[in-house]
């Protein structure tokens, strides 16, 4: 078969989707706007439930990409042309490419940490976002904390940027919950002697083996649960981030000195994605995610014939979900190429 | 502690500052317990910046203190404020700038509600019509005082005679800025800066060449808000406000304190008294407190006005040391003569916090 | 010199402040039940408590107090459980409450 796709954006969705439509016999064009493959995930270090490597992910779908697949790097998309039942696109690098469908797996951004003004990230050198730890972790460094101590109390402040009017993202992430619970047992791992807590609103274990993340934490760990979004944080003389935050279990604020506070950055629409559904003419809902035609039946079609999307762009997602719903869409592509 | 981070959040909050012609109202507690502020102020506008700044003799309280304490409703206080800026119309001007950080904060309240709730406006219209037979225009610009000396900062460092440094040891003076509440919590971007990291006051300590101190409590209201002070059973929760922030700060050592509300310095400068008498416990070195300034006192100072000229005399927490420490000089003797030499009378002294006499 | 007697005084914070509280009380009962670090705060034990219902006694809210350090209080709340054993049958956590609490009047009576 001649006829080809082209995917915007090779993170997990992009790659699976890609190796899919490969086996099936198409050719893809697949855009990247970095200079590699593999978006979010292959900057993750071990992923829940089961600490699988993150790269071990990503090098099983890079095996599975055959030679049908062709990668543009470093290129984004200047201009879309819709004309006849096919879409013309104008790539960054001076060429055009001509496709009957597109599928879009742009993903998405972390939120923007610096924008909760009052938790200090980028002013206090102590406060730090989970994905700073999961580069941590990667560089394989012990963990210390800026004026080059072993933490003794590690602190991980769930739903940041996320279920928040004032940062404008009022729905919840999802995911956060359970990688905060799974940061905070491979700090306690690297770090035995530290004490380890976790400041939720709600505690969002509702994947399988979730809940018993959650009861090793507590039970083998020792890691320590307060309910209470943090109000503010501050810095002491020593560096050392003074959190806030009422114990709403206890109905009383409650005042505590950690060496590290680790914000759970959630997700957030990316920028260019918002720009792409602009151009292609692809509804965003008020969360600026895009919006796929059915919320239950069928969630990788649009309002444009011929335009797909896959992954984060629709939404938060865990890796698991993405991957398939990269296999959900690449079934619609390949049912719409086949009946046109 | 990474200063380009901060420098990001503030160029997010800049707001509009009128350059000239101000119509300026008073603040109730800042002329009555702080005299010499608003004359230093009206001074350095007048004298080292050449601004037109007027004020009408028949204006009033912006009735900041009676909302804040149950004691007036909302729709007294808008007739009021449409007073004042009627005052402000027929004098022909359309810069108000309120002495007082609870006036600002008030005053922004109003003109939102207007803005957002337009039969409100026209309610008050009838309301000032009734009453007084006055009309009024919107101002067109609102800016607190403090606004117009952050705008000048720089003129007036290029005058200053003296700096925000230890003369002795060229060393920066550790400032602990102070906002008033009212001043950006109500409205972030209607600060300088915003509500978390306030720009206003850290621009003038750093254009002068002070050093500013962030501390844990730094958000922390000093407890004024009016309805706890007015009873005085209530007064334990805003000396316990004012005891936090001073406990926060005492391990930064600073050297002074700034801020721009008039309820903020007073509480804070008599409560240290208060604290040392009720708990034996007082803040800065040798036990002499840490001495709480208003902006426009440091910008006179700054400017080489003479300390009892700008009224620091009333202060409870002794000035004195600071004064020695910035190498200003001031003649002790002075301090309470008034005008044609005549005695003002001395205060007594305080059983535990140290002072000059 | 006395002090002055103004109408007011300063006031003690309100505010746990955990760098001062002591978890000493919370790591004696996790060595001798350590079931007890399992506890999620649902309140399925007081929802069902025999003496929560004519005391404001509240097995959830003591755990919480005792693991922040709050433990001002915790010998004379303790004396009011009768021992009943209804929040052994419905922990979630499949906690040994009958054991903490046990553990609780062992520790703070010695």
């Amino acid at each position: 078969m001649s006829k080809q796709i082209t995917i915007i954006g090779s993170g997990i969705a992009g790659m699976e989707a890609a190796a899919k439509f490969s086996e099936m016999g198409y050719s893809v064009i697949l855009i990247e706007k970095e200079n590699k493959m593999g978006g979010h995930v292959s900057k993750w270090h071990n992923v829940f439930p089961d600490y699988k490597p993150a790269k071990e992910i990503i090098s099983k779908l890079k095996s599975t990409l055959t030679k049908n697949i062709k990668v543009f790097y470093e290129t984004e998309i200047e201009n879309v042309v819709a004309l006849d039942g096919k879409y013309y696109l104008q790539l960054s690098n001076s060429q055009n490419i001509e496709s009957e469908v597109v599928l879009i797996t742009t993903g998405f951004e972390l939120f923007n940490a610096s924008k909760k003004e009052e938790y200090g990230f980028g002013i206090y050198e102590n406060v730090i976002t989970s994905a700073n730890l999961e580069e941590k972790f990667n560089s394989g460094r012990p963990i210390k904390t800026s004026r080059d101590a072993t933490p003794k109390r590690v602190a991980f402040i769930h739903c940041v940027g996320s279920r928040d009017e004032k940062a404008g993202n009022k729905y919840c992430s999802k995911v956060c919950c359970a990688n905060a619970v799974k940061l905070a047992i491979e700090t306690k791992q690297l770090l035995p002697d530290a004490e380890i807590y976790s400041f939720y609103m709600d505690l969002r274990m509702f994947d399988r083996y979730f809940e018993d993340l959650y009861f090793e934490a507590q039970s083998k760990y020792g890691i320590r649960f307060i309910r209470g979004r943090l109000s503010e944080a501050c810095e002491n003389p020593d560096g050392t981030i003074i959190l806030k935050a009422e114990d709403t279990l206890s109905g009383k604020p409650l005042k505590m000195t950690v060496d590290m506070a680790v914000l759970m950055v959630g997700f957030t629409s990316s920028v260019k994605t918002i720009d792409l559904a602009a151009k292609f003419g692809i509804s965003v809902d008020n969360d600026k995610f895009i919006k796929p035609l059915d919320n239950h039946l069928n969630l990788n079609i649009t309002n444009q014939p011929g335009i797909f999307v896959a992954g984060a762009c629709t939404g938060p997602k865990s890796i698991a979900e993405t991957l398939a719903d990269a296999r959900s869409a690449a079934i619609q592509v390949i049912n719409y190429l086949q009946s046109n | 502690m990474l200063k380009e981070a901060k420098k990001a959040i503030w160029k997010n909050y800049q707001k509009e500052i009128a350059n000239d012609n101000y119509f300026y109202v008073r603040s109730c507690v800042r002329q009555n317990f702080f005299p010499g502020a608003e004359a230093t102020f009206l001074k350095i506008l007048k004298e080292e910046l050449n601004k037109d700044i007027f004020e009408e003799p028949s204006h009033t309280t912006c009735t900041g203190i009676g909302y804040h304490g149950d004691l007036v409703p909302f729709d007294t206080t808008m007739t009021v404020i449409a007073r004042q800026f009627a005052l402000m119309t027929e004098c022909g001007y359309e810069n108000i700038v309120p002495s007082c950080v609870t006036s600002f904060g008030l005053y922004s309240e109003v003109l939102e509600t207007w803005e957002h709730y337009p039969e409100q406006l026209e309610k008050t219209r009838e309301y000032l019509k009734k009453a007084t037979g006055r009309e009024f225009n919107i101002p067109k610009n609102l800016a607190h005082a403090s606004d117009i000396i952050y705008k000048f900062r720089d003129e007036i460092a290029a005058k200053a005679k003296y700096k925000l440094i230890n003369a002795i040891t060229g060393e920066p003076l550790k400032v602990v800025e102070h906002i008033g509440c009212h001043y950006s919590k109500m409205f972030p971007h209607k600060g300088v800066g915003g509500a978390e990291y306030p720009y206003v006051l850290v621009g003038m300590v750093e254009s002068w060449g002070g050093e500013v101190i962030d501390y844990p409590e730094r958000r922390h209201c000093c407890g004024f808000g009016f309805r706890q002070y007015l009873v005085q059973a209530n007064r334990g929760f805003s000396i316990s406000s004012s005891k936090k922030k001073f406990d926060s700060m005492e391990p930064y050592k600073p050297d002074m304190i700034i801020t721009n509300c008039p309820g903020c310095p007073m509480f804070l400068d008599k409560w240290q008294y208060a604290i040392a008498e009720l708990e034996g416990k007082t803040y800065g070195s040798d036990g002499m407190g840490i001495p709480v300034f208003t902006f426009e006192e440091v910008a006179g100072l700054v400017l080489g006005y003479d300390p009892w000229d700008i009224g620091l005399q009333v202060h409870q927490v002794a000035v004195e040391p600071l004064l020695d420490k910035m190498g200003i000089e001031y003649d002790p003797s002075k301090k309470y003569l008034g005008i044609n030499g005549k005695n003002l009378g001395k205060p007594e002294m305080p059983n535990v916090l140290k002072t000059c006499c | 010199m006395s002090k002055p007697n103004w109408g007011y005084k300063v006031q003690t914070d309100n505010q746990i402040d955990f760098d001062k509280n002591s978890r000493g009380l919370m790591l004696q009962i996790l060595n001798i039940e350590p079931t007890f670090g399992n506890c999620i705060a649902c309140g399925s034990c007081a929802g069902t408590c025999s003496a929560g219902n004519f005391t404001n006694f509240s097995l959830q809210r003591l755990n919480v107090q005792i693991s922040r350090g709050e433990t001002a209080k915790v010998a004379s709340e303790i004396e009011k459980c009768m021992l009943c054993g209804k929040c052994t049958l419905v922990c979630p956590r499949g906690i040994n409450t009958r054991n903490v609490i046990m553990a609780i009047k062992r520790v703070v009576q010695n």
